[in-house]
């Protein structure tokens, strides 16, 4: 964790005693050179190969785990934690996390898609193992003793004739600054007594008694506070604003304007928010934003320019089977809706800019706020600190761009920047609108014979990282930036098109996906990117099949798949919830069942649960869910079933109730009441995860897989209550009433 | 000045009365737990408890507490000692991002104090104002449940001594 408190001392992170931590930037100048070789490396060791850039052990023997990944609420600093504690043979306890900083870590790129355990987790794994081969030669040459008589034992390396040597005693000088070899000497899963065993999360005590945790609970002597000021809407010039009136009032510091860009910053939290509403009130706007009509929006977007590409083109996907099926499905514009608005600290002090930040890219986010200010990305250091859960690329790079901006402009102070909840909701990049439509068609054995599927969707990243037209502020500035075209993430893992390819076994069949540049609506990653709306259509789709096959769901998908994994994961969800093939229900009720395997290549995960429909009013309520989940080698398993929950609550809450609304000029959903989400009287009666752990196979991550399947599962048990398929997000109260003719 | 009890401590605060508590917790005090997330009674993140009723300090003027007894999560335990809620919350891993935790910690101890033994509806109901974005409902759901028994045993427990 970046101790927020030391982290502001700009303690630097030096030897003590017989230390060997060395300093990142020390170890980065021979990276080019190593990153050179031809054998790949396990995870992120192969762009970091150094050990000492994960692992550090200090002459008290306390260890030191470097990631490039950030906590994002996921847990991940235990799971790492895990990862290392295990292979060095440590107590977990003794170990300490370092996250995300563009000078302590290695750059790990963005927390996102899941591959926190895949990159960064199998780094530390394979590093710690190496480190504890080190420590054995070292110790092996201390004692004039061969390897195969000593073993690692809690901190020591321990010889068969009871002679022992501690790690600190070992670790002098630079031992650990070598580079990772292609191979590690892991222990076997068997014997593996920290890793797959659930372990109790190292941020909750601190975030459960008031300790500062999040980058909004710093507070550096001579912090200010700030507030920007956001145009009404987007694209709209700033033509006049009282500045003066503004500075007379009590406690601000200055209003800082660049172009179209407003900022305020005052003494105290209070005054910079009365400041922020008298600089809002003042200011004169040109509008010019034209926004689509929010009932069309789907056809609107269908219409744009599209750059299209074939991603499955096997046997004949037109040749017809003895019954066919067509259905289109669609999801709205959908907000990330963090309960903490973004914040950043910045300070800005001799021709250095520091920026405490919850951005999931600290890298990317240096190098696009270099460019912003003109600066060298050797002048910016981001530093990444806790906000509130993200789920994927929301306000926290704007923000911490806003906060720059203000410190630049106030050296020597520290800035502290929040947003507002209503800029949290209008400004931020949403999970983007989308479009699908599939046909498929059965034999007369009842098994799918061809597919054809079409996927409509604007880009799921536009992340700061390259040009700074990202970053929301650059585009305000009176040199504005333009943001850079839109790129679709590639396959396998996909943006738009991410699970658009059915898992299942269809002999026939074509996917396209339609990339849409143009984007009308400000968007970005929001968790599972095009997965959420492609596995909603693909598994409500197989219910359809299943139906018009008069086949039990659950069957009809066993029916189509062989990965053993799969088949697993379907089987122990379908058992764990009680799942019979000719259930009787009470009216109202239903159940429904959901399948995928995220990105089609990592974390499998089913999900069946009952709803209950009231027929009067179309109100749902989630009744008992049951999930099964195998995300590899399971680290932490209480840490999945955590975020296998939350994956279904959420996507629960995204199903049944969420859709961001626009006026032809303005985002109008800006507030919870205007953006309702799932409060506790609608939760599910019940949520049980089943992890099924795969000891010695990879890691997949868990954090998005449980997006899609929620969704479809929740689809499937409404039509399976009211007879009624409703294929268009979100499954509203009054769109299942229309749809049953109440 | 303004003079307010926070946690059993008197606090003399100088600070516009006007100022929304949840600023005078955070800025003036330096308390973490409480958290900005809407400022317009929607979430409930800035929950605390005044003269024993969970309000919304972002909207609670520091003039309306004068005098009166505010509780933050801080008065409830510390990460080496512990209350009853914070235990439970550690105990069933009910945290994500944990943002939103605080307040609902505050609303738990409220319900706790006027229903050793709330239901499952009852707890939902009383919980309603306050949101998580992570999911973690079921999970602080069980915490609730969780602190109802253990504040249960930490009443009886004295009581059964003395009464030996």
């Amino acid at each position: 964790m970046n101790a927020p408190q030391a982290a502001l001392t700009r303690r630097t992170f030096v030897a003590t005693g017989g230390a060997l931590i060395v300093s990142f930037a020390m170890s980065r100048s021979a990276l080019a050179q190593a990153a050179q070789q031809p054998v790949k490396l396990p995870g992120s060791l192969d762009k970091t190969p150094y050990l000492d850039s994960w692992i550090g052990i200090d002459g008290n023997g306390a260890v030191t785990v470097f990631t490039g990944k950030a906590e994002l609420g996921q847990g991940i600093m235990t799971a790492l934690i895990q990862c290392a504690a295990e292979e060095l043979d440590v107590d977990p306890k003794v170990v300490t996390i370092v996250t995300a900083d563009t000078e302590r870590t290695a750059n790990e790129g963005y927390t996102a898609g899941s591959h926190s355990m895949q990159d960064s987790g199998t780094a530390i794994l394979n590093a710690a193992a190496q480190v504890r081969a080190i420590l054995i030669e070292l110790a092996a040459n201390q004692l004039n003793l061969p390897t195969d008589q000593l073993q690692a034992k809690t901190g020591a390396i321990v010889a068969n004739d009871g002679r022992s040597v501690a790690y600190k005693d070992l670790v002098i000088g630079q031992a650990l600054h070598r580079t990772a070899q292609p191979q590690s000497p892991l222990k076997d899963s068997k014997s593996f007594t920290v890793i797959g065993k659930s372990t109790q999360r190292v941020d909750i005590p601190g975030k459960v008694t008031g300790a500062p945790m999040y980058v909004q609970d710093l507070r550096p002597e001579g912090m200010l506070h700030a507030r920007v000021v956001r145009p009404p809407n987007y694209g709209a010039e700033l033509v006049s604003v009282d500045v003066a009136a503004v500075e007379k009032l009590p406690g601000v510091i200055q209003v800082v304007r660049n172009g179209n860009f407003l900022a305020v910053a005052a003494q105290r939290e209070f005054q910079a928010i009365e400041a922020m509403n008298l600089l809002a009130a003042t200011a004169r706007w040109r509008k010019i934003a034209a926004l689509p009509d929010e009932a069309t929006v789907h056809q609107f977007l269908m219409r744009l320019p599209t750059q299209d590409q074939t991603i499955v083109n096997k046997g004949n996907p037109a040749e017809q089977g003895a019954h066919v099926l067509r259905a289109s499905y669609s999801r709205p514009y959908l907000s990330h809706g963090s309960i903490g608005p973004s914040c950043a600290v910045a300070l800005y002090q001799a021709d250095k800019l520091t920026v405490w930040t919850h951005s999931q890219g600290v890298f990317p986010l240096r190098d696009t706020l270099a460019k912003m200010l003109g600066m060298t990305p050797a002048q910016v250091h981001c530093i990444q600190t806790e906000g509130a859960g993200c789920y994927g690329h929301n306000a926290a790079d704007d923000a911490a761009a806003d906060a720059a901006l203000v410190a630049r402009a106030i050296p020597g102070r520290p800035i502290r920047l929040q947003w507002m909840r209503e800029q949290e909701m209008g400004w931020e990049p949403f999970g983007p609108a989308m479009s699908s439509s599939v046909t498929g068609a059965l034999d007369d054995q009842g098994k799918i014979v061809s597919w054809t599927y079409e996927v409509w969707s604007n880009t799921h990243s536009t992340r700061p990282g390259g040009p700074p037209g990202n970053l929301l502020a650059a585009q305000y500035l009176a040199k504005p930036f333009t943001p850079p075209p839109p790129k679709e993430i590639p396959m396998p893992e996909g943006g738009g098109d991410r699970n658009a390819i059915p898992i299942y076994a269809i002999p026939n069949a074509h996917v396209v996906d339609h990339f849409i540049p143009q984007m009308p609506l400000r968007v970005s990653a929001l968790r599972g990117l095009g997965a959420y709306l492609n596995v909603f259509a693909i598994e409500s789709f197989m219910d359809e099949l299943a139906d018009a096959a008069k086949a039990d769901p659950v069957e009809f998908r066993l029916r189509h798949l062989t990965d053993p994994r799969a088949r697993d994961v379907i089987n122990k969800a379908a058992q764990e919830f009680g799942w019979k093939k000719d259930d009787k229900r009470p009216r109202g009720r239903g159940r429904g069942f959901a399948f995928a395997q995220y990105k089609n290549l990592a974390t499998y995960c089913a999900v069946a649960l009952e709803v209950d429909v009231e027929h009067e009013s179309g109100e749902v309520r989630l009744g008992r869910v049951v999930s099964a989940v195998d995300s590899g080698q399971a680290v932490n398993p209480d840490g999945i079933r955590n975020q296998i929950e939350g994956a279904i609550v959420q996507s629960a809450s995204w199903t049944l109730y969420e859709m961001v609304t626009f006026s032809r000029t303005d985002i109008t959903s800006r507030d919870w009441s205007s953006y309702p989400i799932l409060r506790f009287p609608n939760a599910p009666a019940s949520v049980a995860v089943h992890v099924i752990d795969r000891p010695g196979e990879k890691f997949l991550g868990a954090g998005e897989a449980g997006q899609g399947p929620a969704a479809a599962a929740i689809a499937n048990a409404i039509a399976d209550a009211t007879g009624a398929r409703l294929r268009d997000l979100p499954l509203t109260a009054t769109r299942i009433k229309q749809a049953i003719g109440v | 000045m303004t003079v307010l009890n926070v946690n059993g401590q008197q606090h003399e605060v100088d600070a516009d009365p006007r100022t929304p508590l949840l600023y005078v917790l955070r800025d003036d005090l330096k308390l973490n737990a409480a958290k900005f997330g809407c400022g317009l009674g929607q979430c409930g993140a800035c929950t605390v408890l005044v003269d024993h009723t969970p309000v919304f300090s972002c909207l609670t003027p520091l003039a309306a507490v004068e005098g009166r007894y505010v509780r933050t999560v801080e008065g409830l335990g510390t990460i080496d000692k512990p209350g009853p809620v914070q235990r439970a919350f550690i105990e069933e891993q009910s945290a994500q991002c944990g943002y939103c935790i605080p307040g609902m910690m505050m609303r738990a101890q409220s319900l706790l104090e006027k229903n050793a033994a709330p239901s499952d509806a009852q707890i939902r109901e009383a919980m309603a104002p306050n949101l998580c974005r992570c999911g973690t409902q079921m999970r602080i759901l069980r915490a609730v449940h969780r602190a109802a028994r253990l504040m249960t045993v930490e009443i009886e427990r004295p009581m059964r001594e003395a009464e030996r």
